[in-house]
């Protein structure tokens, strides 16, 4: 972190004076790529709402955290979104329903059980607000380590399984006979999905988060010819977004992950009139 | 139960042998007892109506169904080497938004390097001499969301041909594409077959075409209601009773 806070001393930014600011930077740095890369699969994969499920599963995981005293209630929140997504593949395997019903009966199903522990026995709903709306200023050093692992293991596993993940989302059944396990590899990613939307939570916020992982990969889908390019713009894009982003928090003193996600917003609007005036 | 029992042989260079299959999905009896061979070089197409069970014979033979009865392989010459089956899949249909391109698909199934960080020279080659293989070397750079029928049939056949198969399995490969590509698509198999002496599996609707290039076909309707050569099964009694009363016929 010193060598991060010499480097942000060095830049003349008043921004930049705050060891917080210095700390969300450092933070939106290793996240952006990282939904920017999660993101390309969701979308390709028609994963969209299933994020969002996840989403209100981890503030869920996070209510029974806090019902059963634990100090940190993210990796409570960690398990439960896991199970959740287990969950959800192994019923999805066996139903006949549309997977969009599903996602709804788990996702309602999340939300209402979250509320209700929440607020059980009277307790006041406030202090789960920085769940909703998430606080990236609040993030610190070690948290930025431990995010900083998840990138890398992200990379990682998508180094080693990006083909059968494009290859199942894009065409299940070719995947399937060219021997790739598709049922495993959807599960494997399902989880990964979930653990990283469970740890970001409390710093983008549940409301914005799902926004983070998808605007990204569908601006890119707007423009990009090829795989490569979808994964370079998606990133590229969730990287400008988020500095854009938290310089715009900083001035108009609005909520950084909000103020992102309007970005990505408008990279989307822009990329969108650019892919219809260029085909 | 089986789920893709690979073994056994038959004489006769016989490639493909079906005993006694039966497929039951919960309480509906998909297939009962199909026998089937199949040898080396043949072309045999399975006709037969809409939910008569042909994907899902393709798809035990695949190993994705799960099946009672036998399937078993042999490739002459290569005892108990395992049979490679190139299978190109129903109704391919690929998202016309999908930043995916022909050259991507092929290393998203041949490369361990991530198709995501672009294809090395050696690869790009590769993917070239496979499309050679279907006369498709243009296509390499084309998102395979915005093909034609044709088009996509012989890139996803090529593919299939990757690597180089002793079975090709192809279900309803003439679906979705004009006359003019269906005889292309066909005058294709025709010179692979020949070519690699692969034995060629199919299904289809469209008839017309299988006196010329067929060396049998087989008419199913949950089971085997006739087989044999194309003229005399598309003219036999069955064939009407099948197609003309219930309909189905393009």
């Amino acid at each position: 972190m010193n060598i991060w806070y010499t480097i942000c001393d060095a830049i003349p930014l008043d921004m930049l004076q705050w060891d917080f600011m210095k700390n969300a930077l450092l933070a939106i740095l290793i996240m952006s790529p990282l939904f920017g890369l999660m993101s390309t699969m969701i979308v390709t994969g028609r994963m969209s709402f299933f994020s969002d499920a996840l989403g209100h599963s981890a503030f869920t995981g996070i209510a029974i955290g806090c019902m059963c005293g634990i100090a940190a209630p993210t990796w409570v929140a960690v398990i439960f979104s896991v199970v959740f997504s287990l969950l959800f593949s192994f019923i999805r395997s066996r139903s006949n329903h549309a997977a969009d019903t599903l996602i709804g009966v788990f996702s309602s199903t999340a939300v209402a059980l979250g509320i209700f522990i929440a607020t059980l026995g009277g307790d006041s709903f406030t202090k789960y607000n920085r769940y909703l709306i998430g606080d990236i200023l609040s993030v610190t050093g070690s948290e930025i380590g431990m995010l900083a692992l998840v990138l890398v293991g992200v990379f990682v596993f998508w180094i080693l399984s990006s083909n059968r993940l494009t290859l199942t989302a894009i065409h299940p059944q070719l995947a399937s006979s060219r021997g790739i396990p598709t049922g495993l590899t959807q599960t494997i990613f399902t989880v990964s999905i979930a653990v990283v939307v469970t740890l970001s939570i409390s710093w983008v916020g549940l409301m914005i988060l799902n926004s983070l992982l998808i605007l990204p990969g569908a601006s890119a889908r707007n423009v990009a010819k090829n795989l490569r390019q979808y994964h370079v713009f998606s990133v590229l894009f969730a990287l400008v977004a988020g500095i854009t982003g938290l310089c715009l928090s900083y001035f108009l003193g609005a909520s950084a992950g909000a103020a992102i996600s309007l970005v990505l917003a408008l990279v989307f609007a822009i990329t969108f009139l650019f892919r219809k005036a260029g085909r | 139960m089986n789920f893709g029992n690979h073994g056994g042989s038959c004489g006769h260079s016989c490639c493909l042998r079906i005993q006694g299959m039966s497929v039951k999905i919960g309480n509906q009896q998909i297939l009962k007892d199909i026998n089937l061979h199949m040898h080396c070089g043949e072309l045999i197409a399975l006709i037969g109506p809409n939910g008569a069970g042909k994907s899902t014979l393709l798809k035990s033979i695949l190993g994705q169904q799960e099946y009672e009865g036998s399937i078993s392989f042999a490739v002459p010459g290569q005892r108990n080497r395992k049979l490679k089956i190139g299978y190109v899949p129903q109704s391919p249909a690929f998202d016309p938004g999908d930043p995916v391109t022909v050259a991507d698909l092929f290393a998203c199934c041949m490369s361990k390097r991530p198709a995501f960080m672009g294809l090395s020279n050696k690869m790009r080659e590769q993917v070239l001499e496979c499309l050679s293989r279907v006369h498709e070397e243009a296509l390499i750079d084309k998102r395979v969301g915005v093909l034609s029928g044709g088009e996509l049939q012989r890139v996803l056949l090529a593919l299939a041909l990757e690597p180089m198969p002793n079975i090709l399995i192809l279900d309803e490969p003439l679906s979705g594409v004009d006359v003019e590509g269906m005889e292309s698509l066909m005058d294709m198999l025709d010179e692979i077959r020949r070519t690699y002496d692969l034995s060629i599996l199919m299904t289809t609707h469209d008839f017309a075409m299988l006196p010329e290039y067929a060396d049998n076909v087989v008419l199913i309707n949950h089971e085997i209601v006739c087989e044999g050569k194309p003229l005399e099964v598309l003219s036999s009694p069955q064939f009407r009773e099948v197609f003309h009363r219930k309909g189905g016929v393009r």
